[in-house]
C-alpha cells in the first residue's frame, strides 16, 4: 500500500537532530520496557499500554509541532509525554500512584497530563478525546492565537461517533487542529480489516470535510514531514487534517493481553521494521554517529530510566487527607469538599457531635487498610489462580505473565 | 420589582453574561438562527454575533466534549443540550471528561462551563423525550447542580454558574419556562447550596425538586385549608452543594419530611435524601420519610396514563397525610 510520503527516503536533518531523535526514541522504549518490569513486580497497578514500536510515530508528529501547540493522546501515551519533554520522573512516578507524579496520582498510566509542556492528556475512552481536542482548537481559534493542536488516537477510535461528530465540527469551523490516527492494526484484538470497512484510514474523515494524508509510522523522518505538513495547513490555511501512521504495536494491547489474535511470524516480521533500529542503522550507514556511539546513548537512556525508577519508588504516597482534594474549585460556591459531600457533617445528630475533618480522616483510613502491604500481598496471592490473559477488565493473572508480549 | 418569565430571567442571565466577560460563549443546536428551541437564546445571536453564539450540528457527545476542551484552555463555554434527554447521548463527555478532568489530572486543569438543559414530563412526548435525570447528575462528583424553580433563581443561578470555575449541570423545567415571576433588576449571581423556605411551617417538611418545589407550595396551602396541616416547604435550588443544613433543622422542628420529584423513585433524589435525613436527623423522625415521585416506568403517550405518572399536588398532599398515621 502506498503508505510512504515519498519513495526515496527522507534527508537526514543535521546531526545534532538526528541524535536527539534517536535519543529520544530511546528513552521511550527503555521507559516502557521498565515500566513492563515494573508492572511485574506489582509496583505499577491497574493497565498497562506500552507503546514499544510505535516510537518513531510519536516522536516524528511531537518534532513537527511548536512548543506552543497542544497535544492530546489516548491511555497508550507515556512515549507522547516523554517525547513532549515530561520528565521521565514525574510519569514513572504517575505509573507508581506516588505523590510526585504528573497527575500527583489521581490519573496513573492512562491519565498523564502535563500543562506546561502542553500536553493535554491522556484519555482512558476510546474515541474521548477527539471532541475535547475540537474545543480547544476552537479556544485557539476564539483567542486569535496562532496556536494548533495535535489529536492522537488509534485505529479502534475511527469507529465511534465522535470520530465522525468531531471531524465535522473541526471542517465546519475550520479549526486548527491535525487529527492522527494511530493505525497499530488492532483496536484492541480485533484487527483493522476486521473492525473497519474502510481501511485506508486516512480516506476515513474526507465525507466530514477532513483531507486525510498517511505516512510510514516506522519512519521517523516520514512522519515528521507528514505530521508538518498537516500542522502548516492546519494552522495557515485553516483546514483541519487527518494523518495516518501506519505502524505496530510489538507488544500487546495491555498487560494482560495473551495475544491469541496475531501469529508470532507477524510480530517477527513487522519487528524487522523496528523503527529505532531502522533509524540507528541509517545513522551508522551514512556516518552520522558510530556503534559506539549508539551504545552510550543506549546506556545514557537506560540510565535516566535508572533514576525515574529510583526516583518514583523513593516518592511517597499521596497524604490520604488528599483523597478529597481537587474534585472542585473552591470559591463562592463551594466552600470545601464537606459542602458537596454528605458523609462529613456528623451523622445521626442529635448523638455525640463530632468534626467532619476528623470523620473523613477516619473514614479514609479504614478504606486506606486495604492498599500499600496488605493490597499487594493480595494480589500477589491471587495472581496465580485467577485465568490468564482475563481481558481488558483483568489486570491479574496473565497481567503478570509479560512473556506473551514477546519482548 | 419587575416580574418575567423564567424563560426571559435566563435570557437576562445569559446576556448580561455575553456582555461583562468576552470568554462567555454560547454553544448548542438551533441557539443562534432558530433562537433556541425553548426560545432562552432569543435575539442573542443578532446582539452578539456568530463567535459568540454558536449554532452546532446535532452531535451532542462532541458538543460538550469540545465545551470542555474549550473551557481547558480558559473559555467560559455555556453549552445547551437542546433537551435533558439528548444528555444521554453525551454522558461519556460529561462525566469521563467534564466531571473528572480537574482531579484525574491532579488540579493541573479547571473546567469552568455550565451545560444547560430542560427536561420534565407533561407534554405528551413520551419515553424518550420526557426524562428528569437530576439523580443521575446528583450521583457524580465533580459536577454541580442546579434546579431553579422561579424566575429570580433561574437568572441568579444561572450567572453564578457561569462565573464559578467548576463544571455546572443547569437544569431548567420546560413546564416553568411559561412561568411568571419577580426578578430583582441588577441582581448579582446566587449562591449555590442556600434552600430557600418557600412556606414556613411546623407539621411537616416538605422538600420539592424543581417544578416540584411548586407543586409542592399548592400541595401546602391545600394541607393548611383543608386538613389544619401547616407544611414547610424547602426548595433546596442547587443539589450539589446541597444544603442539608436547612433541610435538617426543619426537620429537627416537623418531626416529618417528604420528598418531592418528577424522576423515577429508585435511586432518585428523594431515596439520597431520605437516607440523609434518617442518618442525620433519627431521633427527631416521627414517621419514615415520605417519597413521591414518578411512577417507575418508561413515560407513557397517553395523556390520562402521563398525567398518572408524574407527581401532582394531591400526591404530595396524601403523602403528608400520611406521615400523621398511627399516632
Amino acid at each position: 500500500m502506498a503508505v510512504r510520503q515519498t519513495d526515496a527516503p527522507h534527508k537526514l536533518p543535521d546531526k545534532e537532530t538526528s541524535v536527539e531523535v534517536l535519543e529520544r526514541m530511546l528513552l521511550i522504549r527503555r521507559f516502557e520496557e521498565r515500566a513492563g518490569e515494573m508492572y511485574a513486580k506489582a509496583k505499577i497497578g491497574g493497565f498497562l499500554h506500552l507503546c514499544i514500536g510505535e516510537e518513531a510515530t510519536i516522536v516524528g508528529a511531537v518534532n513537527a509541532m511548536r512548543t506552543t501547540d497542544y497535544l492530546m493522546s489516548t491511555y497508550r501515551e507515556h512515549g507522547q509525554a516523554l517525547a513532549r519533554g515530561t520528565p521521565p520522573e514525574a510519569v514513572m512516578a504517575e505509573l507508581f500512584g506516588r505523590v510526585d507524579g504528573v497527575s500527583k496520582g489521581h490519573g496513573g498510566s492512562m491519565h498523564l497530563f502535563d500543562w506546561e509542556r502542553r500536553f493535554l492528556g491522556g484519555y482512558g475512552i476510546v474515541g474521548g478525546n477527539l471532541p475535547l481536542a475540537t474545543g480547544v482548537a476552537l479556544a485557539c481559534d476564539y483567542k486569535g492565537t496562532d496556536d494548533a493542536i495535535v489529536c492522537m488516537f488509534g485505529d479502534g477510535a475511527s469507529n465511534q461517533g465522535t470520530f465522525g461528530e468531531s471531524m465535522n465540527m473541526a471542517a465546519l469551523w475550520k479549526l486548527p487542529v491535525v487529527f492522527m490516527v494511530i493505525n497499530n492494526q488492532f483496536g484492541m484484538g480485533t484487527s483493522l480489516e476486521r473492525h473497519s470497512a474502510v481501511t485506508d484510514l486516512s480516506k476515513k474523515a474526507e465525507g466530514f470535510g477532513v483531507p486525510g494524508s498517511r505516512c510510514d509510522g516506522m519512519d521517523v523522518l516520514d512522519v515528521h514531514d507528514a505530521v508538518g505538513e498537516a500542522l502548516r495547513k492546519a494552522r495557515e490555511e485553516r483546514q483541519p487534517q487527518l494523518v495516518e501512521a501506519v505502524t505496530y504495536r510489538f507488544r500487546g494491547h495491555s498487560m494482560a493481553d495473551p495475544e491469541e489474535y496475531r501469529t508470532k511470524d507477524e510480530v517477527a516480521e513487522w519487528r524487522k521494521r523496528d523503527p529505532i533500529n531502522v533509524f540507528k542503522q541509517r545513522l551508522i550507514d551514512e556516518g552520522v554517529i558510530s556503534d559506539d556511539d549508539f551504545e552510550k546513548l543506549d546506556e545514557r537512556a537506560t540510565g535516566r530510566i535508572d533514576e525515574a525508577t529510583e526516583f518514583a519508588d523513593n516518592s511517597p504516597f499521596p497524604d490520604l487527607d488528599s483523597l478529597y482534594d481537587d474534585i472542585y474549585v473552591y470559591g463562592d460556591q463551594v466552600k470545601g469538599w464537606y459542602a458537596v459531600d454528605e458523609r462529613a457533617p456528623e451523622p445521626h445528630r442529635g448523638e455525640d457531635e463530632r468534626e467532619a475533618g476528623d470523620l473523613a480522616h477516619e473514614l479514609a483510613e479504614a478504606g486506606a487498610a486495604y492498599t500499600h502491604e496488605e493490597y499487594e500481598e493480595d494480589r500477589w496471592r491471587h495472581s496465580g489462580d485467577d485465568n490468564a490473559g482475563g481481558g481488558e477488565g483483568e489486570p491479574a493473572g496473565g497481567a503478570r505473565d509479560t512473556t506473551g508480549g514477546g519482548d | 420589582m419587575p416580574t418575567m418569565r423564567y424563560r426571559e430571567a435566563l435570557n437576562q442571565a445569559l446576556r448580561e453574561e455575553l456582555e461583562a466577560d468576552e470568554n462567555v460563549f454560547l454553544m448548542g443546536e438551533d441557539i443562534g438562527v432558530f433562537q433556541g428551541a425553548f426560545k432562552v437564546t432569543a435575539g442573542l445571536l443578532q446582539e452578539f454575533g456568530e463567535k459568540r453564539v454558536r449554532d452546532t450540528p446535532i452531535s451532542e457527545n462532541s458538543i460538550v466534549g469540545a465545551g470542555v476542551g474549550a473551557a481547558m484552555l480558559g473559555l467560559r463555554p455555556v453549552v445547551e443540550l437542546m433537551t435533558v434527554n439528548f444528555a444521554l447521548l453525551a454522558l461519556d463527555q460529561i462525566i469521563n471528561s467534564a466531571a473528572s478532568i480537574r482531579y484525574m489530572f491532579g488540579a493541573q486543569v479547571k473546567v469552568p462551563m455550565v451545560i444547560r438543559m430542560p427536561g420534565g414530563a407533561g407534554h405528551q412526548l413520551g419515553p424518550t423525550h420526557s426524562h428528569n435525570f437530576e439523580a443521575m447528575f446528583l450521583h457524580i462528583p465533580g459536577l454541580l447542580v442546579a434546579v431553579p424553580s422561579t424566575a429570580a433563581d433561574a437568572k441568579a443561578l444561572l450567572k453564578a454558574a457561569i462565573r464559578d470555575d467548576n463544571p455546572v449541570i443547569f437544569l431548567e423545567h420546560e413546564w416553568l419556562y411559561g412561568q411568571r415571576g419577580e426578578v430583582p433588576e441588577n441582581g448579582g449571581p446566587g449562591r449555590f447550596g442556600e434552600a430557600a423556605i418557600r412556606r414556613e411551617g411546623s407539621d411537616v417538611t416538605i422538600v420539592g425538586i424543581s417544578r416540584m418545589a411548586i407543586t409542592a407550595q399548592r400541595a401546602a396551602e391545600t394541607l393548611s385549608k383543608e386538613h389544619d396541616i401547616e407544611a414547610e416547604v424547602i426548595d433546596p435550588r442547587t443539589l450539589r452543594p446541597l444544603d442539608l443544613d436547612t433541610i435538617i433543622e426543619s426537620v429537627q422542628k416537623t418531626n416529618r419530611a417528604i420528598i418531592v420529584e418528577e424522576g423515577w423513585p429508585h435511586g432518585g433524589v428523594g431515596a439520597n435524601l431520605a437516607a440523609l435525613i434518617q442518618e442525620q436527623a433519627f431521633d427527631y423522625l416521627d414517621a419514615p420519610v415520605g417519597r413521591v415521585a414518578a411512577a417507575d416506568v418508561p413515560m407513557p403517550y397517553s395523556k390520562p396514563l402521563e398525567q398518572a405518572a408524574f407527581p401532582h399536588e394531591e400526591h404530595v398532599v396524601h403523602a403528608a397525610i400520611a406521615t400523621f398515621r398511627d399516632i
